[in-house]
């Protein structure tokens, strides 16, 4: 198949990424949508190997069936909470294979200095830093995920300055690869430079803010595929790639309005604000009120009206199901139970509502947080499960309060609170949340999952 | 057509797909943020084009070779992968008869 052919075959892919996008957009189309973006990908799979240029032998097959066994295994055996960490996985591979085609399009074309178009060495320039970062970036993200490092920033002094200057080193690099100085070792040192930089860069964020970095990694590397093709002469990666890349960047800068965070502060909050913040944080002084699941049973059955408010708590003791057990019991009663979805709860935007999803909670019962907000004053009981942030009062009320200004669900105006929380000494404690010391609130403590199971025996024993 | 030529036609689609990409999504609900950033996760996937044609360069080192290979198995684990995990997250928001009226 000669490159005109195949380009007129490979929009129809670019036409499958659009429709995919668009689907994506709607819960009734969004899986159709998914199916439309595969096929696409089928298709330019297909047309590359049909080219007459391309020499098949074993690298491609092989290598390819050794991938796709890895993600199809990955991604079939993962559970609905560690998705983050699965998405953060895919997207630095993503970024790591545009790298090296980078790397090997380099190795290729430059026997002897001077040979390259300056278009195509700022493409393999950019693709590789671009990637590289990608790559280390989203491998300490999952690593911060999955807890195998810690979640807190990491931060020491002078860190923005080292970060500059790798990053001024690498630029350099780049320049100097572009300008002429084809040589192998300098395109080397610019991808490991690229990877440090990237380790680097995500190490001072803090677990909370991983989403948007993942969101942020994701739209580079789309941004360097799109460089690839470039370097390439491809229009389907420049279009798909840059597709990724421009949704990604919005995606990004919504996650962030969502927290009411600049994306510069939550890249680099932590390198002076949120450090200062979190050492002199007010602490709350007051009673913790701790009651035992009978009483919330009791409490449950006799409202109205209860407002499920999930958060990772919930996530992490896999609670979801029995949280809807817990509804149907309810609903049993004639009690009303909705759930208020706060848009960052979890650790991705969403995720709250997958993981009840996965529980078959009805998608009615789900609010959004502009339209639960004003019906907390007539609801009976909000029933906070493992979050703390996203219903903190001192986002709206403290001006000092490193959260101040996130939007929040009022959970503190309903009648009564009850907070499903692990641990906190209680009596007269110290803490950050003057929700968890509101006359009206009453902590159950325990893994989310065994108190709501317990609060399900309950409700079903009254 | 000259190298420049095609660049500059490189350039003019580039500038389109920015557009494109904003005004596709833009109007994606909350509960589909996850999936969303899945699904381009996928999309993005497409680099293992790019790493097919790294990778049937004839003629080509038996380094470039190799990393080719290299490149195949990450762009091919992105692709399945990131199209795998954004169904199995879709799965989960077939459409369900609503609520059933329950005795009280």
């Amino acid at each position: 198949m000669g490159s005109t052919t195949s380009n007129l075959l490979y929009l129809i892919t670019i036409i499958c990424f659009i429709l995919a996008l668009r689907f994506l957009s709607s819960p009734t189309t969004a899986r159709r949508g998914n199916w439309i973006g595969a096929a696409g990908m089928v298709v330019a799979i297909a047309v590359t190997l049909a080219h007459h240029g391309l020499h098949i032998g074993w690298r491609i097959p092989v290598g390819g069936a050794i991938g796709a066994v890895f993600g199809a295994v990955g991604a079939r055996r993962v559970r609905m909470t560690a998705m983050p960490q699965m998405v953060a996985i895919f997207n630095g591979v993503g970024g790591g294979a545009a790298a090296l085609v980078s790397l090997a399009e380099f190795h290729n074309l430059t026997p002897a200095p001077g040979h390259l178009h300056g278009d195509v060495s700022i493409a393999i320039v950019a693709a590789a830093l671009i990637g590289s970062v990608s790559f280390a970036g989203s491998m300490v993200a999952f690593a911060k995920l999955q807890e195998l490092i810690r979640g807190r920033p990491i931060t020491y002094p002078g860190q923005q300055y080292v970060n500059l200057a790798l990053f001024a080193a690498i630029l350099a690099a780049g320049i100097a690869l572009v300008a002429g100085a084809e040589q192998q070792w300098l395109m080397v040192a610019l991808i490991l430079g690229s990877l440090l930089f990237g380790v680097l860069f995500v190490l001072p964020i803090g677990g909370a803010d991983m989403p948007v970095v993942i969101s942020l990694l994701n739209a580079f590397t789309g941004l360097a595929t799109s460089a690839t093709g470039f370097e390439l002469q491809s229009n389907v990666l420049i279009v798909s790639g840059m597709l990724v890349g421009a949704s990604g960047t919005l995606l990004t800068i919504l996650m962030g309005r969502a927290m009411n965070r600049s994306i510069g502060n939550v890249l680099f909050g932590a390198f002076g604000t949120v450090q200062a913040g979190a050492g002199t944080g007010t602490a709350y002084e007051g009673t913790v009120r701790s009651v035992s699941a009978e009483d919330v049973s009791i409490m449950l059955s006799y409202a109205h009206k209860v407002v499920v408010v999930p958060g990772y708590g919930m996530a992490v003791a896999q609670a979801q199901h029995a949280v809807r057990e817990l509804a149907d019991e309810l609903e049993k009663k004639g009690v009303e139970v909705e759930y208020a979805i706060h848009p960052v709860a979890g650790r991705m935007p969403g995720h709250m509502n997958v993981l009840l999803a996965e529980a078959n909670v009805p998608y009615p019962a789900l609010k959004e947080m502009d339209e639960i907000n004003p019906e907390f004053p007539q609801t009976d009981v909000a029933l906070v499960i493992g979050a703390n942030d996203v219903v903190n009062p001192a986002a709206r009320n403290e001006p000092g309060s490193p959260i101040y200004g996130m939007p929040i669900l009022n959970v503190d105006q309903a009648h009564q609170v009850v907070v499903m929380k692990r641990s906190m000494a209680t009596g007269f404690a110290g803490i950050d949340n003057p929700l968890f010391v509101d006359p009206k609130t009453a902590m159950l403590f325990g893994d989310a999952k065994e108190s709501v199971l317990k609060l399900v025996t309950g409700v079903k024993g009254l | 057509m000259s190298h420049y030529a095609t660049l500059v036609v490189e350039l003019t689609i580039l500038v389109l797909a920015v557009f494109l990409g904003i005004e596709v999504i833009s109007k994606v609900p909350t509960l589909l943020h996850t999936p969303l950033m899945s699904g381009t996760n996928a999309i993005h996937g497409i680099v293992i084009v790019g790493a097919m044609l790294v990778a049937g360069i004839a003629g080509a080192d038996t380094l470039t070779g190799w990393i080719g290979f290299v490149a195949m198995i990450l762009a091919a684990a992105n692709v399945v992968g990131g199209f795998v995990v954004t169904d199995r997250m879709l799965e989960m928001f077939k459409k369900r008869e609503p609520p059933k009226e329950r005795d009280g």
